[in-house]
């Protein structure tokens, strides 16, 4: 942007600004001075300045860029998170795993909850990240697809193994080996999100719902039908109901996927696309079934009995969201001690049963059911060895394809 | 960003030096001017270069975006979205109707009946204000609900027949249909429809209105010929603020809309933070701003008002 000018006044803004100065009031009147700055703007805007603008590239660094790690010297972690995802205590100030932490490590956790939304957060650090400047944040939380995205465009750093010795160890099985990210090497889960269909007892009214077809297809659930607004969730679970997979699928698999919900909106079958916010559609009736996340779930049936869930014959969508250490971080080994220190299961059984989605921590159920004997058994937050066989991932995608994909599925929600 | 800290000195040489001793006058209203003028640049002058030229760009996140006078993008984002422009602007023309009809005869009642209960009445008017936005659009999924008692009375009093085959709900709810999505424009915007055009009629002298009387007008007369005239710059300037927002916004349709509800909001919104196309983002923003600015040019000078709003 430096080649715009702005600072000249262009001579016919001045002369009016000066004419009407010179002959008092009246000739300051907004029109002839809107008439002037507009065509100053034109002038001054003038064509060839704007192509001096643009948007440079994503520098390709594979394996991120460190910046010098001040871990030592400045005992402090910067933690961007979702709002409401630790542990808070009774009186709702502070977070007990963070200050046990603190307390052993004598790192002080900044914790911000400033993550709302994938996209949204994205589009706040990409000018950051791709100027290569510090975006403030040492740890960040993003959901699989951006995580690869992330990883893609060279933003995050490679994380160092031998500061993450019980993380290596208790990973579970289930979350190893993602495509996008081979044997974890930027990336660990913070929390693992399954995707299943739930219902209101109430509102169904009888009405079965056992499968991603009874939502699309049974005409006593007109214009009560939820689907989320995240595509890998909703197309996920459409394509296993298809008896696809969504991790090796298809051009052709997707489209007839999109195809197959397309069919129901023009029916009026779907009621809305939703992030979040189905909960309270849900909890009040409004909608009687939809895809929707085990965590809210469970959330959800601690107020209201009469909302339940059901898994899939066909399957369901697990995603993680993955803690990752951004470029030009300052305090990277403290990151590193901190994503160690949740892979311990005493701090990850104490979040598992505060947060109540799904633990990624292998052999935390004993810890769990001494605080909470029911979150313990519960498969949304531990899932056993029969829902594990279930769990399925949607396939890492090429930018290409993420950029035609979520074209189409955006069209299917209207926009 | 030095604007008017440079812009005055072109001007001294014009003026003799012999009248130094007005000179500090003379350059006050430019020094009135610079904190608005500043605040245009950065925030609305600097932005609109920079997303002109985004919208005639061509590229990828990965590989970067170029200006290659790509214009087929506007050519492009409105043979694909033309009805959500379309649907957003009857949706703000419909919502800013409903608030003219609602809030014309409210502000005429506190601009000329209320006595001593004006303001507490100008006060509920605001205190919808105190709390946010979204709080207060989500309030009507509560007040719209499907088993809420608004709609089990519409559903009983037939109304939804009415409005099913107006194609503005769909089955027995209002929620997630083109209705609610109006409704809740409605109110969002009703406030900026009511201010001014009470302020407008407020100012008008209540001797106008006797003088009427005297010369036999009956009150539907009286209002016809006097009253509303003269609080056209109200009117003009109530339906510019609701209008305006109105198709712009995307909070409604998001929330209290369908998937056949979508306003161009929501479109910019999408390819913008979901699918990354900036270019057609900021193309689609420009042809809304050009339309707008079309439309409301058109309406003030028919409505004859220039000199009023």
């Amino acid at each position: 942007m430096e080649s715009y000018e702005p600072d000249r006044l262009t001579a016919v803004e001045l002369a009016a600004v000066r004419r009407s100065f010179r002959s008092g009031r009246a000739a300051l009147t907004r029109r002839s001075l809107l008439r002037a700055s507009a065509g100053g703007a034109l002038a001054i805007g003038g064509l060839g300045t704007l192509s001096a603008c643009g948007i440079p590239a994503a520098a390709k660094n594979q394996g991120g860029v460190s910046a010098d790690d001040h871990s030592a010297d400045e005992k402090v972690v910067n933690f961007s998170n979702w709002p409401e995802y630790i542990d808070v205590d009774d009186k709702g100030k502070s977070h007990p795993t963070l200050d046990a932490f603190a307390k052993r490590s004598g790192i002080r956790v900044k914790y911000t909850e400033d993550i709302n939304d994938n996209d949204e957060f994205f589009g706040k650090i990409q000018p950051e990240l791709a100027a290569g400047q510090d975006t403030g944040r040492d740890l960040i939380v993003l959901t699989d697809w951006l995580a690869a995205r992330m990883i893609r465009l060279g933003y995050v750093q490679k994380l160092d193994a031998a500061h993450l010795p019980h993380a290596f160890a208790n990973l579970s099985d289930q979350f190893r080996d993602p495509d996008w990210d081979p044997g974890r090497a930027y990336s660990y889960p913070w929390q693992g999100i399954s995707t299943v269909v739930a219902f209101n007892k109430k509102a169904l009214g009888g009405i079965e719902v056992k499968s991603v077809s009874d939502l699309l297809d049974n005409p006593r659930l007109k214009g009560r039908v939820g689907m989320l607004t995240e595509m890998r969730d909703t197309i996920g679970m459409v394509l296993l109901d298809m008896g696809k997979d969504p991790a090796k699928f298809t051009d052709d698999d997707y489209d007839a996927a999109i195809a197959r919900v397309q069919k129901a909106v023009d029916k009026g079958q779907i009621r809305r696309f939703t992030g979040n916010d189905y909960t309270s559609d849900l909890a009040k009736g409004d909608i009687a079934a939809c895809v929707a996340w085990g965590g809210d779930i469970v959330q959800l049936q601690a107020d209201n009995p009469d909302v339940g869930y059901v898994i899939p014959d066909s399957g369901y969508m697990t995603s993680t969201d993955n803690l990752m250490v951004p470029n030009k971080a300052r305090h990277k080994t403290n990151a590193e001690r901190l994503i160690d220190y949740y892979y311990e299961p005493e701090p990850a059984a104490a979040l598992a049963a505060y947060v109540n989605y799904v633990s990624p921590v292998a052999g935390v159920v004993p810890y769990l059911s001494r605080i909470d004997k029911s979150a313990a058994s519960n498969p949304l937050i531990v899932p056993d060895k029969a829902m594990q066989a279930k769990s399925h991932a949607f396939r890492a995608l090429t930018q290409k394809e993420e950029t035609a994909y979520q074209q189409k599925f955006s069209k299917l929600t209207g926009a | 960003m030095s604007t008017l800290t440079e812009a005055p000195p072109p001007l001294a040489p014009a003026e003799p030096a012999a009248e130094a001793p007005r000179k500090r006058g003379r350059f006050t209203p430019y020094w009135l001017l610079l904190p608005g003028i500043l605040w245009l640049i950065v925030f609305f002058a600097l932005p609109l270069v920079y997303q002109a030229s985004t919208s005639v760009q061509t590229g990828s996140l990965e590989e970067g975006y170029k200006v290659t006078w790509h214009f087929a993008t506007y050519w492009d984002a409105l043979s694909e979205y033309w009805p959500q422009f379309l649907r957003s602007l009857c949706y703000a023309a419909g919502a800013t109707v409903l608030c003219l009809l609602l809030g014309y005869p409210l502000a005429y009642l506190i601009a000329f009946r209320a006595g001593r209960w004006r303001n507490l009445i100008m006060i509920l008017v605001i205190a919808p204000f105190f709390t946010s936005f979204l709080i207060r659009t989500l309030a009507w999924k509560t007040i719209l609900a499907d088993n809420g008692p608004i709609v089990h009375a519409l559903n009983s009093l037939h109304v939804l027949d009415l409005t099913n085959w107006l194609g503005w709900t769909a089955g027995d709810r209002v929620l997630a249909t083109p209705l609610a999505v109006v409704c809740g424009l409605t109110y969002n915007f009703l406030p900026f429809m009511i201010l001014p055009l009470y302020t407008s009629l407020e100012r008008i002298d209540g001797r106008l209105h006797e003088a009427a009387g005297d010369l036999y007008a009956k009150p539907w007369t009286t209002f016809r010929k006097v009253t509303f005239p003269l609080s056209m710059p109200g009117v003009v300037s109530g339906t510019l603020l609701t209008f305006i927002p109105a198709a712009g916004d995307y909070v409604n349709s998001e929330l209290l809309g369908s998937t056949d509800t979508r306003m161009i909001g929501n479109v910019i919104q999408t390819q913008f933070l979901r699918i990354l196309d900036y270019p057609t983002a900021a193309a689609l923003s420009f042809i809304l701003m050009a339309a707008i600015l079309a439309m409301v040019t058109i309406y003030i000078r028919r409505s004859g008002t220039e000199d009023l709003v």
